[in-house]
Protein backbone atom coordinates (compact mmCIF):
# COMPACT_ATOMS: atom_id res chain seq x y z
CA UNK A 1 0.00 0.00 0.00
CA UNK A 2 2.26 2.61 -1.01
CA UNK A 3 -0.16 5.36 -1.42
CA UNK A 4 -0.70 4.97 2.52
CA UNK A 5 2.84 4.81 3.82
CA UNK A 6 3.72 7.69 1.79
CA UNK A 7 0.30 9.59 3.29
CA UNK A 8 1.35 8.02 6.51
CA UNK A 9 5.40 9.19 6.19
CA UNK A 10 3.86 12.84 5.40
CA UNK A 11 1.43 13.41 8.11
CA UNK A 12 4.00 11.95 10.64
CA UNK A 13 6.89 14.43 9.24
CA UNK A 14 4.40 17.12 9.58
CA UNK A 15 3.08 16.25 13.02
CA UNK A 16 6.78 15.60 14.92
CA UNK A 17 7.78 19.16 13.25
CA UNK A 18 5.06 21.55 14.17
CA UNK A 19 5.30 19.93 17.37
CA UNK A 20 1.95 18.52 17.52
CA UNK A 21 3.27 15.36 18.45
CA UNK A 22 6.39 14.54 20.31
CA UNK A 23 6.15 11.05 19.59
CA UNK A 24 4.60 9.18 16.50
CA UNK A 25 4.03 5.45 16.56
CA UNK A 26 3.45 3.52 13.73
CA UNK A 27 5.09 0.43 11.88
CA UNK A 28 8.31 -0.35 10.14
CA UNK A 29 9.21 -3.38 7.75
CA UNK A 30 9.61 -6.32 9.73
CA UNK A 31 12.94 -8.31 9.65
CA UNK A 32 10.88 -11.44 8.58
CA UNK A 33 8.05 -11.52 5.61
CA UNK A 34 4.90 -10.83 6.83
CA UNK A 35 5.83 -9.51 10.44
CA UNK A 36 5.97 -5.58 10.49
CA UNK A 37 6.67 -4.10 13.54
CA UNK A 38 5.46 -1.14 15.85
CA UNK A 39 8.15 1.24 15.89
CA UNK A 40 8.18 4.77 17.81
CA UNK A 41 9.22 8.16 15.63
CA UNK A 42 10.71 11.07 17.37
CA UNK A 43 12.88 12.40 15.00
CA UNK A 44 10.46 13.95 11.79
CA UNK A 45 14.42 12.52 9.34
CA UNK A 46 13.27 9.33 10.41
CA UNK A 47 9.71 9.29 9.01
CA UNK A 48 11.12 7.13 6.04
CA UNK A 49 11.19 3.96 8.50
CA UNK A 50 7.30 4.05 8.91
CA UNK A 51 5.86 1.49 6.04
CA UNK A 52 1.87 0.12 5.59
CA UNK A 53 0.51 -2.88 4.15
CA UNK A 54 -1.74 -5.92 5.05
CA UNK A 55 1.00 -7.30 7.72
CA UNK A 56 0.55 -4.38 10.29
CA UNK A 57 -1.60 -6.70 12.91
CA UNK A 58 0.20 -5.87 16.13
CA UNK A 59 -2.13 -3.31 17.41
CA UNK A 60 -0.34 -0.39 18.42
CA UNK A 61 -2.49 0.78 21.10
CA UNK A 62 -0.45 -1.34 23.17
CA UNK A 63 2.12 1.34 23.52
CA UNK A 64 0.00 3.80 24.87
CA UNK A 65 -0.79 2.79 28.01
CA UNK A 66 0.30 5.66 30.80
CA UNK A 67 2.77 7.59 28.81
CA UNK A 68 2.94 11.39 28.98
CA UNK A 69 4.03 13.05 25.90
CA UNK A 70 1.33 13.91 23.18
CA UNK A 71 1.20 11.01 20.79
CA UNK A 72 0.45 10.45 17.19
CA UNK A 73 -0.65 6.95 16.39
CA UNK A 74 -2.15 5.08 13.73
CA UNK A 75 -5.29 3.34 14.63
CA UNK A 76 -7.51 0.95 11.74
CA UNK A 77 -10.87 0.25 13.04
CA UNK A 78 -10.48 -2.56 16.04
CA UNK A 79 -7.25 -0.32 17.08
CA UNK A 80 -9.60 2.85 17.35
CA UNK A 81 -12.24 1.11 19.24
CA UNK A 82 -8.84 -0.13 21.83
CA UNK A 83 -7.62 3.42 22.09
CA UNK A 84 -11.12 4.27 22.90
CA UNK A 85 -11.57 1.80 25.45
CA UNK A 86 -7.89 3.20 26.71
CA UNK A 87 -9.21 6.36 27.01
CA UNK A 88 -12.31 5.35 29.10
CA UNK A 89 -9.65 3.19 31.01
CA UNK A 90 -8.11 6.40 31.77
CA UNK A 91 -4.79 4.97 30.47
CA UNK A 92 -4.62 7.71 28.35
CA UNK A 93 -5.79 11.09 27.52
CA UNK A 94 -7.67 12.01 24.29
CA UNK A 95 -5.69 15.47 24.64
CA UNK A 96 -2.62 13.90 24.33
CA UNK A 97 -3.66 11.92 21.09
CA UNK A 98 -3.43 12.78 17.66
CA UNK A 99 -5.46 9.82 15.65
CA UNK A 100 -4.53 9.28 12.32
CA UNK A 101 -7.66 6.64 11.03
CA UNK A 102 -6.52 3.72 8.86
CA UNK A 103 -9.64 2.83 6.58
CA UNK A 104 -8.57 -1.12 6.92
CA UNK A 105 -9.32 -4.09 4.45
CA UNK A 106 -8.17 -6.72 6.62
CA UNK A 107 -4.63 -8.40 7.89
CA UNK A 108 -2.89 -11.32 6.22
CA UNK A 109 -3.34 -14.71 7.97
CA UNK A 110 0.56 -14.99 8.20
CA UNK A 111 0.08 -18.66 8.98
CA UNK A 112 -2.75 -19.73 6.09
CA UNK A 113 0.49 -18.21 3.54
CA UNK A 114 2.71 -20.62 5.21
CA UNK A 115 0.48 -23.75 4.84
CA UNK A 116 -0.42 -22.52 1.83
CA UNK A 117 3.20 -23.09 0.37
CA UNK A 118 3.50 -26.13 2.14
CA UNK A 119 5.36 -24.83 5.35
CA UNK A 120 8.50 -23.79 2.76
CA UNK A 121 10.78 -20.84 3.83
CA UNK A 122 9.34 -17.30 2.74
CA UNK A 123 11.93 -14.73 1.85
CA UNK A 124 9.57 -12.30 0.56
CA UNK A 125 5.99 -11.50 0.39
CA UNK A 126 5.22 -7.76 -1.03
CA UNK A 127 1.58 -6.18 -1.11
CA UNK A 128 0.89 -5.56 -4.85
CA UNK A 129 -3.05 -3.84 -4.53
CA UNK A 130 -5.28 -6.37 -4.11
CA UNK A 131 -2.68 -9.34 -4.20
CA UNK A 132 0.19 -10.65 -1.75
CA UNK A 133 3.02 -11.89 -3.85
CA UNK A 134 5.00 -14.33 -2.16
CA UNK A 135 8.58 -15.78 -2.76
CA UNK A 136 11.14 -18.32 -1.40
CA UNK A 137 14.22 -19.64 -3.07
CA UNK A 138 12.62 -21.87 -5.40
CA UNK A 139 9.06 -20.89 -5.49
CA UNK A 140 6.51 -17.53 -6.46
CA UNK A 141 2.73 -17.52 -5.26
CA UNK A 142 0.54 -14.85 -5.76
CA UNK A 143 -2.81 -14.83 -3.16
CA UNK A 144 -5.77 -12.59 -3.55
CA UNK A 145 -5.41 -10.84 -0.36
CA UNK A 146 -9.33 -11.36 0.46
CA UNK A 147 -8.79 -15.28 0.16
CA UNK A 148 -5.65 -15.09 3.09
CA UNK A 149 -7.45 -12.81 5.84
CA UNK A 150 -7.07 -13.06 9.33
CA UNK A 151 -10.21 -14.98 11.16
CA UNK A 152 -10.99 -11.93 12.50
CA UNK A 153 -10.85 -9.53 9.45
CA UNK A 154 -12.99 -11.46 7.55
CA UNK A 155 -15.78 -10.79 10.23
CA UNK A 156 -14.64 -7.48 10.84
CA UNK A 157 -17.69 -4.54 10.93
CA UNK A 158 -15.74 -2.07 11.90
CA UNK A 159 -12.89 -1.52 9.66
CA UNK A 160 -13.32 2.30 9.72
CA UNK A 161 -11.68 3.97 12.48
CA UNK A 162 -14.33 5.21 15.06
CA UNK A 163 -11.97 8.29 16.92
CA UNK A 164 -9.61 9.59 14.53
CA UNK A 165 -8.15 13.52 13.97
CA UNK A 166 -7.24 12.84 10.34
CA UNK A 167 -7.90 10.17 7.96
CA UNK A 168 -5.41 8.55 5.41
CA UNK A 169 -7.44 8.25 2.69
CA UNK A 170 -11.42 8.24 2.31
CA UNK A 171 -13.53 5.50 4.39
CA UNK A 172 -14.05 2.13 3.40
CA UNK A 173 -17.46 0.70 2.62
CA UNK A 174 -18.35 -2.07 5.59
CA UNK A 175 -18.79 -5.71 5.05
CA UNK A 176 -22.25 -6.36 5.35
CA UNK A 177 -24.01 -9.50 6.15
CA UNK A 178 -20.80 -11.01 8.20
CA UNK A 179 -21.98 -13.67 10.32
CA UNK A 180 -19.20 -13.12 13.21
CA UNK A 181 -19.91 -15.21 15.37
CA UNK A 182 -20.77 -18.64 13.64
CA UNK A 183 -17.93 -21.08 15.14
CA UNK A 184 -19.49 -20.04 18.78
CA UNK A 185 -22.55 -21.07 18.11
CA UNK A 186 -20.96 -24.51 17.00
CA UNK A 187 -19.82 -25.13 20.31
CA UNK A 188 -22.90 -23.71 21.63
CA UNK A 189 -24.81 -26.20 20.23
CA UNK A 190 -22.22 -29.06 21.76
CA UNK A 191 -22.72 -31.31 24.92
CA UNK A 192 -20.90 -30.02 27.95
CA UNK A 193 -18.85 -32.47 27.93
CA UNK A 194 -17.69 -31.87 23.96
CA UNK A 195 -17.21 -28.26 24.75
CA UNK A 196 -14.90 -29.16 27.20
CA UNK A 197 -13.01 -31.74 25.06
CA UNK A 198 -13.30 -29.07 21.80
CA UNK A 199 -11.24 -26.47 24.87
CA UNK A 200 -8.45 -29.26 26.16
CA UNK A 201 -7.78 -29.91 22.66
CA UNK A 202 -7.71 -26.11 21.29
CA UNK A 203 -5.18 -25.03 24.39
CA UNK A 204 -3.50 -28.54 24.14
CA UNK A 205 -0.29 -26.89 22.59
CA UNK A 206 0.03 -23.64 24.72
CA UNK A 207 3.35 -23.29 26.09
CA UNK A 208 2.04 -20.59 28.79
CA UNK A 209 4.60 -18.19 26.59
CA UNK A 210 2.11 -15.23 27.39
CA UNK A 211 2.78 -13.66 24.30
CA UNK A 212 -1.17 -13.94 23.52
CA UNK A 213 -1.44 -11.58 26.81
CA UNK A 214 1.51 -9.22 25.67
CA UNK A 215 0.51 -8.69 23.00
CA UNK A 216 -3.32 -7.18 23.62
CA UNK A 217 -3.53 -3.81 24.61
CA UNK A 218 -6.24 -4.96 27.43
CA UNK A 219 -3.40 -6.55 29.29
CA UNK A 220 -1.61 -3.69 31.34
CA UNK A 221 -1.80 -4.70 34.39
CA UNK A 222 1.45 -4.02 36.76
CA UNK A 223 1.40 -7.76 37.45
CA UNK A 224 -0.52 -10.18 35.80
CA UNK A 225 -2.47 -12.42 37.81
CA UNK A 226 -0.29 -15.44 36.66
CA UNK A 227 2.83 -14.00 37.65
CA UNK A 228 1.32 -13.08 41.24
CA UNK A 229 3.15 -15.00 43.58
CA UNK A 230 1.60 -13.72 46.85
CA UNK A 231 -0.96 -15.09 46.69
CA UNK A 232 -0.37 -17.93 43.38
CA UNK A 233 -3.54 -17.55 41.85
CA UNK A 234 -3.06 -20.15 39.49
CA UNK A 235 0.14 -22.95 38.98
CA UNK A 236 3.18 -21.84 36.83
CA UNK A 237 3.43 -25.10 35.14
CA UNK A 238 1.65 -26.19 32.05
CA UNK A 239 -0.65 -28.52 34.11
CA UNK A 240 -3.02 -28.45 31.48
CA UNK A 241 -5.90 -27.13 34.73
CA UNK A 242 -3.81 -24.39 35.07
CA UNK A 243 -3.38 -23.76 31.89
CA UNK A 244 -7.03 -23.99 31.14
CA UNK A 245 -7.20 -21.34 34.27
CA UNK A 246 -5.07 -19.05 32.61
CA UNK A 247 -6.94 -18.86 29.64
CA UNK A 248 -10.30 -18.91 31.18
CA UNK A 249 -9.58 -15.58 33.23
CA UNK A 250 -7.47 -14.10 30.60
CA UNK A 251 -10.50 -13.84 28.44
CA UNK A 252 -12.65 -12.87 31.41
CA UNK A 253 -10.04 -10.03 32.21
CA UNK A 254 -11.13 -9.08 28.55
CA UNK A 255 -15.12 -9.27 28.77
CA UNK A 256 -16.53 -6.19 27.70
CA UNK A 257 -13.71 -4.88 26.23
CA UNK A 258 -12.11 -7.37 23.63
CA UNK A 259 -12.22 -5.72 20.06
CA UNK A 260 -11.28 -9.21 18.09
CA UNK A 261 -8.28 -7.56 16.70
CA UNK A 262 -6.63 -10.82 16.46
CA UNK A 263 -3.21 -9.57 17.80
CA UNK A 264 -3.53 -12.15 20.29
CA UNK A 265 -3.60 -15.17 17.91
CA UNK A 266 -1.12 -13.74 15.62
CA UNK A 267 1.34 -13.77 17.92
CA UNK A 268 0.99 -17.34 19.40
CA UNK A 269 4.33 -19.16 18.66
CA UNK A 270 1.82 -22.29 17.85
CA UNK A 271 -1.02 -21.40 16.34
CA UNK A 272 -3.68 -21.25 19.13
CA UNK A 273 -7.25 -20.07 18.40
CA UNK A 274 -7.92 -18.19 22.03
CA UNK A 275 -10.35 -16.13 21.04
CA UNK A 276 -13.05 -18.79 21.08
CA UNK A 277 -12.67 -17.87 24.44
CA UNK A 278 -13.05 -13.98 24.00
CA UNK A 279 -15.54 -14.42 21.46
CA UNK A 280 -18.26 -15.68 23.34
CA UNK A 281 -17.98 -13.06 25.67
CA UNK A 282 -18.20 -10.35 22.89
CA UNK A 283 -21.19 -12.40 21.59
CA UNK A 284 -22.28 -12.27 25.40
CA UNK A 285 -21.95 -8.69 25.30
CA UNK A 286 -23.77 -8.12 22.40
CA UNK A 287 -26.55 -10.03 23.11
CA UNK A 288 -27.54 -9.31 26.84
CA UNK A 289 -25.99 -6.00 27.14
CA UNK A 290 -26.39 -4.90 23.32
CA UNK A 291 -22.64 -3.85 23.65
CA UNK A 292 -19.58 -3.87 21.19
CA UNK A 293 -16.45 -2.19 23.22
CA UNK A 294 -14.59 0.85 22.16
CA UNK A 295 -17.39 2.42 19.87
CA UNK A 296 -17.74 5.42 21.86
CA UNK A 297 -16.46 7.54 24.68
CA UNK A 298 -19.83 8.81 26.01
CA UNK A 299 -20.91 5.62 27.29
CA UNK A 300 -19.77 3.09 29.86
CA UNK A 301 -18.78 -0.19 29.70
CA UNK A 302 -21.30 -2.90 31.50
CA UNK A 303 -19.13 -4.27 33.75
CA UNK A 304 -18.79 -1.12 35.16
CA UNK A 305 -22.59 0.48 35.44
CA UNK A 306 -25.06 -1.12 37.32
CA UNK A 307 -28.63 -0.50 35.57
CA UNK A 308 -32.07 -1.98 37.05
CA UNK A 309 -32.79 -3.54 34.21
CA UNK A 310 -29.27 -5.54 34.19
CA UNK A 311 -29.12 -9.38 32.58
CA UNK A 312 -29.32 -11.59 36.16
CA UNK A 313 -30.75 -14.71 34.90
CA UNK A 314 -28.02 -16.66 36.53
CA UNK A 315 -28.33 -15.54 39.75
CA UNK A 316 -31.41 -16.96 42.22
CA UNK B 1 -18.67 -16.29 34.39
CA UNK B 2 -21.46 -18.89 34.20
CA UNK B 3 -21.85 -18.16 30.82
CA UNK B 4 -18.01 -18.73 29.75
CA UNK B 5 -17.48 -21.89 32.22
CA UNK B 6 -20.89 -23.27 30.76
CA UNK B 7 -19.61 -22.20 27.25
CA UNK B 8 -16.01 -24.18 27.78
CA UNK B 9 -17.83 -27.52 29.32
CA UNK B 10 -19.02 -27.09 33.22
CA UNK B 11 -22.07 -28.60 33.16
CA UNK B 12 -25.45 -25.88 34.28
CA UNK B 13 -25.98 -27.64 37.40
CA UNK B 14 -22.94 -26.89 38.81
CA UNK B 15 -22.03 -23.56 39.61
CA UNK B 16 -24.68 -20.87 40.97
CA UNK B 17 -25.06 -17.77 41.99
CA UNK B 18 -26.94 -15.47 44.64
CA UNK B 19 -27.42 -12.51 46.71
CA UNK B 20 -28.23 -13.29 50.25
CA UNK B 21 -28.80 -10.96 53.19
CA UNK B 22 -27.31 -12.07 56.54
CA UNK B 23 -31.04 -11.57 57.77
CA UNK B 24 -32.47 -14.04 55.35
CA UNK B 25 -32.20 -17.14 56.83
CA UNK B 26 -35.11 -18.98 55.06
CA UNK B 27 -33.40 -17.74 51.69
CA UNK B 28 -30.25 -19.15 52.36
CA UNK B 29 -31.45 -22.44 53.64
CA UNK B 30 -33.91 -22.91 50.49
CA UNK B 31 -31.01 -21.60 48.11
CA UNK B 32 -28.44 -23.96 50.03
CA UNK B 33 -30.67 -27.22 49.15
CA UNK B 34 -31.80 -26.20 46.06
CA UNK B 35 -27.64 -26.20 45.20
CA UNK B 36 -27.82 -29.85 46.79
CA UNK B 37 -30.01 -31.11 45.08
CA UNK B 38 -28.96 -29.71 41.51
CA UNK B 39 -25.28 -30.46 42.09
CA UNK B 40 -26.06 -34.01 43.11
CA UNK B 41 -27.79 -34.46 40.00
CA UNK B 42 -24.92 -33.87 37.78
CA UNK B 43 -23.08 -35.84 39.83
CA UNK B 44 -19.23 -35.87 40.89
CA UNK B 45 -16.74 -32.99 38.70
CA UNK B 46 -15.42 -34.99 36.01
CA UNK B 47 -13.28 -32.27 34.09
CA UNK B 48 -11.16 -29.03 35.25
CA UNK B 49 -9.77 -30.85 38.33
CA UNK B 50 -6.54 -30.43 39.15
CA UNK B 51 -4.58 -33.66 40.45
CA UNK B 52 -1.27 -32.98 42.53
CA UNK B 53 1.57 -34.19 41.73
CA UNK B 54 1.89 -37.91 44.07
CA UNK B 55 4.76 -37.61 46.48
CA UNK B 56 6.23 -41.09 47.42
S1 LIG C 1 -10.27 -6.45 12.65
FE1 LIG C 1 -11.11 -5.01 11.10
S2 LIG C 1 -10.11 -3.06 11.48
FE2 LIG C 1 -8.94 -4.64 12.59
S3 LIG C 1 -7.30 -5.18 11.18
FE3 LIG C 1 -8.99 -6.61 10.81
S4 LIG C 1 -10.23 -5.68 9.17
FE4 LIG C 1 -8.86 -4.11 9.98
S1 LIG D 1 -8.07 -10.33 23.55
FE1 LIG D 1 -7.06 -10.55 21.54
S2 LIG D 1 -8.58 -9.89 20.05
FE2 LIG D 1 -9.26 -9.12 22.06
S3 LIG D 1 -8.41 -7.04 22.20
FE3 LIG D 1 -6.92 -8.44 23.16
S4 LIG D 1 -5.46 -8.95 21.51
FE4 LIG D 1 -7.32 -8.08 20.56
S1 LIG E 1 0.63 -17.17 22.96
FE1 LIG E 1 -0.11 -19.27 22.57
S2 LIG E 1 1.40 -20.62 23.60
FE2 LIG E 1 1.71 -18.53 24.39
S3 LIG E 1 0.45 -18.48 26.27
FE3 LIG E 1 -0.82 -17.66 24.59
S4 LIG E 1 -1.95 -19.44 23.82
FE4 LIG E 1 -0.26 -20.23 25.05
Amino acid sequence: MIQYTDKIREIAGRLLKDGTVEVFIGYRKGTVPMMNEPVLIRDPDQVDTLHWDVNCGLNLCNYLTRRTEKIGILATGCNSRNIVTHIIENQIKREQLYIVGIPCTGMVDHRAVKRAVGGKEILSAEQQGEKLIVKGADFEKTFEIKEILQSNCAVCRHRNPVEVDEMVADPVPEQEGVEPYKDVESVEGMEPRKKWEFFTRLISRCLRCYACRNACPLCYCPTCFVDESRPQWVGKSNDPTDTMTFHFLRAYHCAGRCTDCGACERVCPVGISMRQFTKKLNKDAEELFSWEAGLTLEQRPPLDVYRPDDYNDFIK
Amino acid sequence: MKNLLEHIGIEPGRLHFSWISSAEATKFVDVANQVYEAVKEVGPAQVFIKRLAEVA
